[in-house]
């Protein structure tokens, strides 16, 4: 990290509190200074400030401090953010009150992709190096905004999308979208009938989808792993061009899961192969992050209630052997299990 | 400088004139020739400093230009009929943050039956957006106006709309004069927008509101759309004394002076009105006109003033709120209501999806009005023999098939018949 990335805390929007915490978490104070991550370090942009009318353990409101404070330090604070309709823009901006740092503005639920491509057209046109981050939840993204960041991919804009993924329509009371997994229970697919909760489909992982968009850089990341999240949103930072990061956000209330364990769940969907974690660049995946210790997938479904029904009457559902499946096959297709070369078993996504 | 030039093309001019700095379209006839016309001036560099996005469609198109336009950059874009409706929750939103976007529209008629020609159906379809709504009567007054939008959206901080007639403008070679660079940057200063998203000073542009704002920031843009009604004679009038021509007004009146029967249109269609309008009056029938050049907001008061003295007043327009009537008779029925001896009103339906509006069936209209006036909605030159024989095989048979289809039958079957 460069001197001219890193704000002086005199000259960062607000003051911030400092988190102590252990030394696996947020404020590794142990470390040196050039081995903090951004939001262990004083001199954070608090960009996302607290406050803000989020449930207790949301972790779409923690992916989004990381992922912005990191983006804040990666521009010298020269950004503007975009945001779709959704819980972050309803829970930081209850008019007149705002919990951004930065400027934001806020448009529809389908359109912060095209919205951004705007922003950063007039970027270019003023000749100004303020750079663009447009922000979505899965179903701002993966439904109603996917035609907008289709677009915005195909035209390259210099745009970075962040796709906050907590797997459903949670601000509207927890209905299914197509991020949703398959048997989770929602609002929409509830947990009746002979097949409960969603159903098995071939899905739709939009992180693929921006990969063969053949754009400079696509990143999917957790809120469990803050040095990696924050890695690569500066390294996205770095590139010009269509960028799109998917950081998985476990909502504790749309998954019935408890509020301390938004960071576990998000590293047990990791550790199961349920959510690969891999950088891709130009079509091509370069980078998978490999599970250090791998764990059934039965044991991420049972902390949630939204899979309550996989383990009615102490009987597992057979389906879970299908969700094990899909995530054994994760890790085939990204060798996330793989002792080799980081980059062998991965597939070329070209 | 004088030209005979396609209408399209003219605005295109007149639309780099104004130096735009991002444009963004999405292709629907009849606007396409207009974002041809800009990119091509973009890319030969002739229009410098502007980006011109392609986007995936008209939904993004607008959103494009609302992006832009927070950022501080002059933003332009064109639809027609279905690109509007698809935009639609974008017309809302522009209109609602108060961002000074200007949008040609090529008025064409909304499906279905899918009709590519001319009507004012879909600039009805978003009349309470919160945007201006302009109406040119000519190529010419299409290019003035949209000189003027810029300047009035960028002065009140709210969208402005710039109707055209599909085809009947937007494709047609007429003799226009295409003003020069300084003449417009001396009538148009450089955008200052009021809000801004600047790193330098963040604001949050959108926020969440609550039932205790809300309805204070719609009261606030319907006084903005008042206050415009102040403005738009006011900058026309400054546009005469630059260009050497007025630039619409609110409306424009016509051998009004002892008028009887009043006749109230929007668009294209003016010029037809007038032309029949002075037959008539060879023929001695005290009848005028007034051309409507802004629908929003209205010029309520100028219609009191000129309609009250007459005893007849005729609504023509090109457009149906399907159930009510025509969208335009029912304004200025609002416009008249409280007068003490109000003139009566005859509210016609004319030229929807693109039929021509021929002078004789108008004289036949005006007449009717002046011998044997008529209650509700006419729909001048409809065939009602097709429309009988459709109402009576409906009733008759289930499953009988696409009225619009079954409409084309019948008129092919009627042109098989022989003569008589």
């Amino acid at each position: 990290m460069t001197e001219a990335n890193t704000l002086p805390p005199d000259e960062a929007p607000q003051k911030l509190k400092y988190y102590q915490k252990g030394t696996f978490t947020v404020g590794n104070r142990l470390v040196s200074e050039d081995e903090r991550a951004v939001q262990a370090s004083q001199d954070r942009s608090n960009a996302l400030t607290s406050g803000h009318r989020a449930c207790q353990g949301c972790g779409e409101a923690l992916g989004a401090r990381y992922a912005i404070d990191a983006a804040m330090r990666a521009t010298g604070a020269d950004l503007i953010a975009v945001n779709a309709t959704g819980c972050l823009e309803v829970f930081t901006t209850p008019y007149p009150e705002t919990s951004w740092q930065l400027p934001w503005l806020h448009s529809l639920f389908g359109n912060a992709a095209a919205v951004a491509t705007g922003v950063a057209a007039a970027m270019r046109v003023k000749k100004k190096n303020t750079r663009v981050v447009a922000q979505g939840g899965d179903g701002g993204t993966t439904d109603i905004g996917f035609q907008c960041l289709s677009g915005m991919f195909e035209r390259n804009d210099d745009v970075l999308y962040i796709c906050y993924d907590n797997e459903g329509y949670m601000n509207t009371g927890v209905q299914r979208s197509s991020a949703t997994p398959p048997t989770a229970r929602t609002a929409t697919t509830p947990a009746m009938g002979p097949e409960p909760g969603n159903v098995f489909g071939t899905g739709k992982f939009v992180p693929k989808i921006a990969v063969a968009h053949n754009i400079p850089y696509v990143a999917t990341a957790t809120v469990a792993d803050l040095h990696d999240l924050e890695h690569k949103v500066i390294k996205a930072m770095s590139i010009h061009g269509a960028r799109y990061i998917q950081i998985s956000v476990p909502c504790p209330l749309g998954w019935g899961a408890a509020s301390c364990d938004t960071i576990k769940l998000a590293r047990l969907a990791v550790e199961c192969g349920l959510y690969p974690i891999f950088e891709a660049e130009h079509g091509r995946v370069t980078h998978a992050r490999k599970i250090r210790r791998q764990v059934p997938v039965r044991e991420y479904l049972k902390l949630q209630k939204r899979f309550a029904h996989l383990f009615r009457d102490g009987v597992d559902d057979p389906r879970i052997l299908h969700l094990q499946a899909i995530c054994d096959a994760h890790i085939a297709e990204y060798g996330l299990l793989s002792e080799d070369d980081e980059l062998s078993g991965v597939p070329n996504g070209a | 400088m004088l030209k005979q030039i396609e209408g399209s093309h003219a605005m295109a001019e007149a639309i780099a004139l104004c130096r735009p700095e991002v444009i963004c379209a999405y292709p629907i006839t009849p606007q396409t020739h207009i974002v041809e016309g800009v990119g091509e001036l973009v890319k030969t560099g002739e229009l410098e400093n502007c980006e011109f996005i392609n986007v995936e469609s008209e939904f993004a198109a607008l959103s494009v230009a609302i992006g832009a336009s927070a950022a501080g950059a002059r933003a332009y874009t064109a639809t027609a009929s279905q690109g509007l409706l698809f935009m639609a929750e974008a017309v809302y939103n522009a209109a609602g943050l108060g961002l000074p976007i200007v949008m040609t529209l090529g008025n064409r008629a909304i499906g279905a039956p899918i009709n590519i020609w001319n009507d004012h159906s879909d600039a009805m379809s978003m009349r309470d957006a919160g945007w201006i709504q302009l109406f040119a009567e000519t190529n010419q007054e299409a290019v003035d106006l949209h000189i003027l939008a810029f300047r009035l959206a960028e002065e009140l901080s709210m969208p402005v709309m710039v109707c055209v007639d599909g085809f009947i403008l937007t494709h047609a070679f007429e003799r226009v004069d295409v003003p020069d660079q300084a003449q417009v940057d001396a009538f148009l200063p450089p955008y200052d927008p009021v809000q801004v998203l600047d790193p330098e000073n963040p604001a949050s542009i959108g926020a969440m509101v609550g039932p205790e704002a809300f309805t204070e920031v719609r009261f606030l843009a319907h006084y903005k759309q008042q206050q415009a009604l102040r403005l738009i004679p006011a900058f026309s009038q400054d546009f005469a004394k630059i260009f050497g021509r007025a630039a619409g007004g609110l409306l424009r009146p016509y051998r009004i002076e002892d008028a009887e029967t009043i006749v109230v249109a929007m668009g294209s269609v003016c010029g037809t009105i007038k032309d029949v309008v002075d037959e008539m009056r060879d023929d001695g029938v005290k009848i005028g006109a007034v051309c409507i050049v802004s629908y929003r907001p209205f010029p309520v008061e100028e219609l009191r003033q000129i309609l009250s003295s007459a005893k007849d007043v005729v609504v023509v327009e090109k457009s149906i709120a399907v159930g009510v009537g025509g969208p335009l008779a029912d304004n200025i029925d609002g416009a008249l209501r409280n007068l003490d001896k109000p003139p009566k009103l005859h509210s016609a339906i004319a030229g929807l999806g693109g039929r021509p509006i021929m002078r004789a069936s108008l004289r036949r209209l005006f007449q009717m009005a002046v011998e044997s006036p008529w209650e509700g909605a006419h729909f001048l030159d409809l065939n009602e023999h097709v429309v009988g024989r459709e109402i009576h095989r409906v009733r008759k048979t289930r499953r009988s098939g696409s009225t619009a289809e079954n409409i084309l039958r019948q008129l092919a079957m009627a042109s098989e018949l022989p003569p008589g």
